[in-house]
């Protein structure tokens, strides 16, 4: 199947400092991918470079391509058409992701306008619609209110009847339910594997939580230090985890049957971006570290078909072995 | 939304009512009217004579009392020096010093308000480094130094301009400058710094992954919230249309309210800069409600809480 994103060797530099260290992904269509990782490891910055969202301070290079068009330096009015049209985007702070002084159903007629052309009545109903569609009670009324007026959860709705307004192939939700209570996050990440499951659309679900991540994704990515670390399917991540970082991030999570068991916390903290080891950025706090590991970083590899580590223990699949990053 | 309107305006009369007491006392404290109008080496008699004229010689509470009763029937007292009432004295003046203020008004806000957006649109180029320079330099330098300073060059050097008077529109444009660059330059690093905070807010970046065009944005999500603040100062300029002119016109011998507060306040007319300091206090605080009524249409957050609203103004 062909991608229907592809991120190649995608690099962020802020201030001369590295944030994304040769980000590759590919995203199918219909498929639900979730990258996790600690905070300031990249995840979020990845999908905002893919989608020029970056401050102009920013420094990104690589590739990004949506059906075989490049995204990254594409002008103005391209980017415009295929943010909210074609990849949607939803953010980790609802309440403070909408307008203020714009009411929510005026936010979502303009998504309506921009992107399905549609105007006055024909964009209010449609907006009911999606209000509907998104859980909203009241939506008739609702579209008169201001976000202020909402909590955080039906906020974070307006934000998903926002993002599906353009019909979007592939919706990225950044931490989208980092900010809510635990009853409203299992009900927003209901709802968009529901939605999922009506539009077809694909899904690349950003989080610091491995259990939001293995609920709603089919295929999951652990970043770590601005480099994709592992990535395989949910099952075969957490039945085989093959990267020390990952083996670490499952070590930390309470099990849900068997004995109690202390939490294995990873020791030490994520490198600054100023003081990164010139080899593997895990090797520091890795319990398996050995001398090559400081040489260079380690390529991704093959481990099994559709699971891949960038780690010199890991072993390589017979005869495929890929190297993806030089 | 009345009792909101009623508690302002109960505020803005209470405002009033202390600016007046206070320029009452203060005016009574500095000095007697009575020998200085009538002169160091006037008669003992005479003075009295003028005392006893004027309410002058009752206890300052009475003079007080008498005083505000007066107000309050509309009667702001006549001149100590030509003896016409003060309002019509004032009322005279008011158009000159608007002919200023209100074209300075429109620099300030036509020039200080699109030049702190170009400055927080273009952040850190050489157009921001380059306005915010000019607005260092326009709101330090005192409004007496820049007047002298463009009498100095347009109207002794290259004789282009007049330096004083109120001949001709052409006489009015240095004191328009003059009174414009200041504000002008509030403004502008007012507005810069209202928007950059604006433009560094989330539902600016989720506008721009929704696919808005990137002047939709500037016009249509970051505007109407940096306004707001925005909407603050303005309201302080036209709060002091009537009485921001004093230094500028003192500079430019233009005969407006402001000079009029300087020549009674030197000659202790005390019913003339009380009236003038009553429509000060008036104008500040009609802009001031009318700012506050703007809060509510700006910012819906703020419709329900006015509460809120009323600390910043």
């Amino acid at each position: 199947m062909t991608a229907l994103v592809a991120l190649r060797d995608l690099h962020v530099a802020f201030d001369g400092q590295a944030a994304l260290r040769g980000i590759d992904l590919d995203v199918a269509p219909g498929e639900a991918v979730g990258l996790v990782g600690e905070s300031g490891c990249g995840k979020s910055v990845t999908w905002l470079a893919a989608l020029g969202l970056l401050p102009a301070k920013a420094k990104v290079t690589g590739s990004v391509t949506l059906d075989s068009q490049q995204l990254l330096g594409a002008r103005p009015e391209t980017l415009d058409r295929v943010r909210g049209g074609r990849i949607a985007m939803i953010f980790q702070d609802p309440a403070s992701s909408l307008n203020p002084v714009i009411r929510i159903g005026r936010q979502v007629e303009e998504a309506l306008r921009l992107h399905r052309g549609m105007r006055g009545a024909a964009a209010r109903a449609e907006a009911k619609r999606l209000f509907d569609q998104v859980g909203i009670p009241d939506a008739a009324r609702r579209l008169d209110a201001w976000p202020h007026e909402l909590s955080g959860g039906q906020n974070q709705r307006v934000m998903i009847a926002i993002a599906l307004a353009g019909r979007p192939e592939l919706l990225v939700a950044d931490e989208p339910t980092t900010a809510l209570d635990v009853t409203i996050q299992a009900q927003i990440l209901t709802l968009l594997q529901d939605l999922r499951r009506e539009t077809g659309m694909a899904l690349v679900l950003i989080s610091h939580d491995l259990g939001v991540v293995a609920e709603a994704c089919d295929r999951v990515c652990v970043m770590y230090a601005g480099r994709i670390v592992e990535q395989a399917s949910v099952d075969a991540l957490f039945a085989k985890p093959t990267h020390p970082y990952t083996r670490g991030l499952l070590g930390a999570l309470p099990p849900l049957d068997g004995p109690r068991r202390r939490l294995a916390a990873i020791p030490g903290g994520v490198p600054e971006p100023w003081a990164m080891p010139p080899g593997c950025a895990f090797a520091p706090r890795c319990g398996d570290r050995m001398g090559a590991c400081d040489a260079a970083m380690p390529g991704a590899v093959m481990v099994a078909p559709g699971h891949r580590a960038a780690c010199l223990l890991a072993t390589p699949k017979p005869v495929a072995r890929e190297a993806v990053h030089a | 939304m009345i009792r909101f309107l009623g508690s302002r305006l109960l505020r803005a009369a209470i405002t009033i009512v202390m600016v007046v007491t206070f320029a009452f006392v203060v005016l009574r404290l500095s000095g007697d009217p009575a020998q200085i109008i009538m002169g160091a080496d006037a008669p003992p008699e005479a003075v009295e004579a003028f005392r006893a004229a004027w309410g002058l010689d009752q206890p300052v509470w009475v003079q007080y009392f008498n005083y505000f009763g007066a107000i309050l029937q509309g009667d702001l007292g006549r001149s100590m020096r030509d003896g016409r009432d003060a309002i019509v004295l004032v009322a005279e003046r008011i158009p000159a010093t608007l002919a200023l203020t209100l074209p300075a008004l429109a620099i300030k806000i036509g020039l200080g308000i699109p030049a702190g957006i170009t400055a927080a649109l273009h952040r850190n180029s050489f157009i921001d480094r380059a306005v915010m320079m000019l607005a260092v330099a326009g709101f330090t330098i005192p409004s007496f130094v820049l007047g002298l300073l463009l009498v100095l060059v347009f109207a002794v050097q290259l004789g282009w301009l007049p330096s004083g008077g109120q001949d001709s529109w052409r006489h009015a444009i240095l004191p328009i400058i003059t009174l414009g660059v200041g504000g002008a330059a509030v403004l502008a690093r007012f507005t810069r710094s209202a928007m950059l905070e604006v433009l560094g807010q989330p539902y600016i970046r989720t506008a721009s992954a929704k696919g808005v065009p990137w002047r939709s944005v500037v016009w249509g999500h970051a505007l109407p919230n940096a306004a707001i603040p925005t909407v603050t100062i303005v309201g302080f300029m036209v709060g002091s249309l009537i009485a921001g002119a004093v230094v500028v016109e003192s500079v430019f011998s233009w005969p407006g309210v402001g000079r009029l507060l300087v020549v009674a306040v030197g000659n202790r007319d005390l019913a003339v800069v009380q009236c003038i300091l009553l429509l000060v206090a008036m104008t500040m605080v009609t802009s001031n409600l009318i700012v506050d009524l703007l809060y509510g249409v700006l910012d819906p957050r703020l419709r329900n809480q006015p509460r809120r609203a009323a600390g910043t103004a």
